[in-house]
């Protein structure tokens, strides 16, 4: 396919990709990426929220041009049962600022633009080309890739793995085991579309303002699992995502779920006049740092969602993506420098890099958060319709007096899960959480 | 798009209307996932007449499971979901082909 030899070869360019391909290219690496889809992007799915942090790190005044949505000012949590929810709603002015630190963003616009950068940098980007399998020396260190472009191979000193959740290629070559369906949710999402203004009044928002809401109840009929909406410039991001071990033992399909989330009465005027134009599903690894496999080896290391890099509690996973991606790259750059071999215990010092950084403390400082979602279904249905009631009884005024109300709202959480059950979830959280 | 279907139950919602938003290159007389032939499906296999998200698979008059992939939104579930039975052959579709996210 391609004669010549690469320093690098990407696989894939969604965040962790792109990031990798652009901090090696920036530093000089000749760096060929290659992307299934026809433009990148075109494969890729998130909700989706940027977090600026990341990107800076990589490209400081990506302001200047990269397709922003809304910066977000003001975070809604709900707990919802079938008719109401509870909110914890935090809108802050100081959001507004010079430089914002979340902005919500359409992906396959900002994947775009993030390629060509990357491009820019000096990468080579090979669209609609598929990685078929690795090819490794016969001591089984990795060279290069072949594709579908007839067969054709490419060969480079390592393969960075930026693949994606489902990536087959990694898989396949025998680096890590299949995902399991218990650390895996699928979300399906939709776009609806919006005049600026409605949506501007609909969220009392003004200017690039942006709301995003993430909710969690019996919306996923039990499942563990949670829905989301972010506001857009002119469209409205709606999904909503479960454990697909979840999905398998119950009855309810995924459209199913999103379509009454969307008719709920504490969204349907959200969305109320709007247009969908798509309507997508993707895979996102929830099993977190237990799931979490071999991250590198002799000529290849793994990013993004690919090696699990998801923190499923704070809905982070293209910041973990996109640093993961960079310290991958100047991982390579440094040993390079060094004129060091690209071999597995000279990457092992990729895992002390990021060992150093949020990735990794995230990760491990919520190791126990996806077992005990998964095996505490209360959280997702119990609670939330506790809490309503609870609500609906305190703000009711009927003429009961109030020491008789705190008395029934009592009543009601020990009959819904006894004293004994309320003490022990939530000291198993607190312990999850630590 | 509002108007699809029922609202909190359980009877289907048709997601047809909804993948014809979608763009997609198909890959004619190629399909990516293709499932070996049974006599009996799995329960896992049976589970994704429901779980598919682009509802890919059905039940055939002799209760088998059939998938037309056209739709496919390429999540990868079905994949999972199988991987411990092997009644799938699942591929990603040749560069270039399959579903294109306007948005994603």
């Amino acid at each position: 396919m391609i004669e010549e030899r690469f320093d690098a070869i990407v696989v894939g360019a969604g965040p962790s990709g792109n990031a990798a391909a652009y901090t090696m290219a920036k530093e000089g690496l000749k760096v060929l990426q290659l992307e299934r889809g026809e433009y990148p992007g075109s494969k890729n799915v998130q909700g989706a929220i940027l977090y600026a942090d990341a990107l800076e790190k990589i490209i400081p005044d990506f302001r200047e041009d990269a397709p922003l949505e809304r910066h977000v000012i003001e975070q809604r949590l709900w707990t919802m049962d079938n008719g109401s929810h509870v909110g914890m709603h935090y809108r802050s002015d100081d959001f507004n600022e010079e430089r914002p630190n979340r902005y919500t963003i359409i992906r396959a616009q900002f994947d775009r633009w993030f390629s060509g950068k990357v491009r820019e940098a000096g990468a080579v980007l090979l669209c609609e080309t598929t990685v078929t399998e690795l090819l490794r020396d016969t001591a089984g260190r990795v060279i290069g890739v072949r594709t579908d472009r007839g067969g054709g191979t490419a060969f480079a000193d390592i393969v960075i793995l930026g693949e994606g959740v489902n990536g087959l290629v990694g898989q396949r070559a025998g680096l890590r085991p299949e995902l399991k369906p218990d650390t895996v949710a699928l979300a399906v999402k939709e776009m609806h579309f919006l005049p600026r203004e409605t949506i501007e009044a609909r969220f009392n928002l003004k200017g690039n303002e942006g709301v995003v809401i993430e909710a969690m109840g019996t919306i996923t009929d039990g499942m563990t699992g949670t829905g989301f909406l972010y506001t857009n410039q002119e469209s409205i991001s709606i999904g909503i995502g479960c454990i697909v071990s979840d999905f398998t033992e119950s009855n309810r399909t995924p459209y199913g779920l999103l379509e009454a989330f969307k008719r709920h009465p504490s969204v349907q005027p959200l969305l109320e006049g709007s247009e969908c134009k798509e309507y997508v599903a993707h895979l996102i690894p929830e099993g977190g740092y237990n799931a979490m496999p071999q991250l590198y080896g002799d000529g290849w290391i793994v990013v993004g969602d690919a090696g699990q890099f998801v923190n499923a509690v704070h809905r982070e996973g293209s910041n973990l993506a996109m640093t993961t991606g960079r310290i991958a790259a100047e991982t390579v750059v440094w040993l390079k420098r060094r004129r060091e071999e690209l071999s597995k215990g000279n990457l092992a010092e990729y895992q002390r890099r990021l060992e150093e950084t949020f990735v990794m403390k995230d990760m491990k400082k919520y190791r126990k958060i996806p077992d005990f979602l998964h095996h505490n279904k209360h959280f997702f249905n119990l609670y939330p319709k506790l809490l309503s009631g609870a609500a609906q009884t305190w703000f009711r005024v009927d003429g009961v007096d109030k020491r008789t109300k705190e008395k029934q709202i009592f009543q009601s959480f020990r009959a819904g899960r006894k004293l004994t059950g309320l003490i022990g979830d939530a000291f198993k959280l607190a312990r999850s959480w630590r | 798009m509002m108007n699809i279907g029922e609202a909190g139950g359980t009877a289907p919602v048709k997601v047809e209307e909804r993948l014809f938003q979608n763009r997609y290159m198909v890959d004619a007389g190629r399909p990516h996932i293709r499932i070996r032939p049974h006599e009996t499906p799995s329960k896992a296999l049976l589970a994704m007449t429901r779980l598919c998200p682009a509802g890919c698979y059905s039940v055939n008059d002799r209760g088998q499971v059939e998938a037309v992939v056209d739709g496919c939104v390429e999540c990868g579930t079905c994949r999972v979901v199988t991987a411990q039975t092997g009644e799938l052959e699942w591929n990603y579709p040749r560069g270039g082909f399959g579903v294109l996210f306007k948005f994603g």
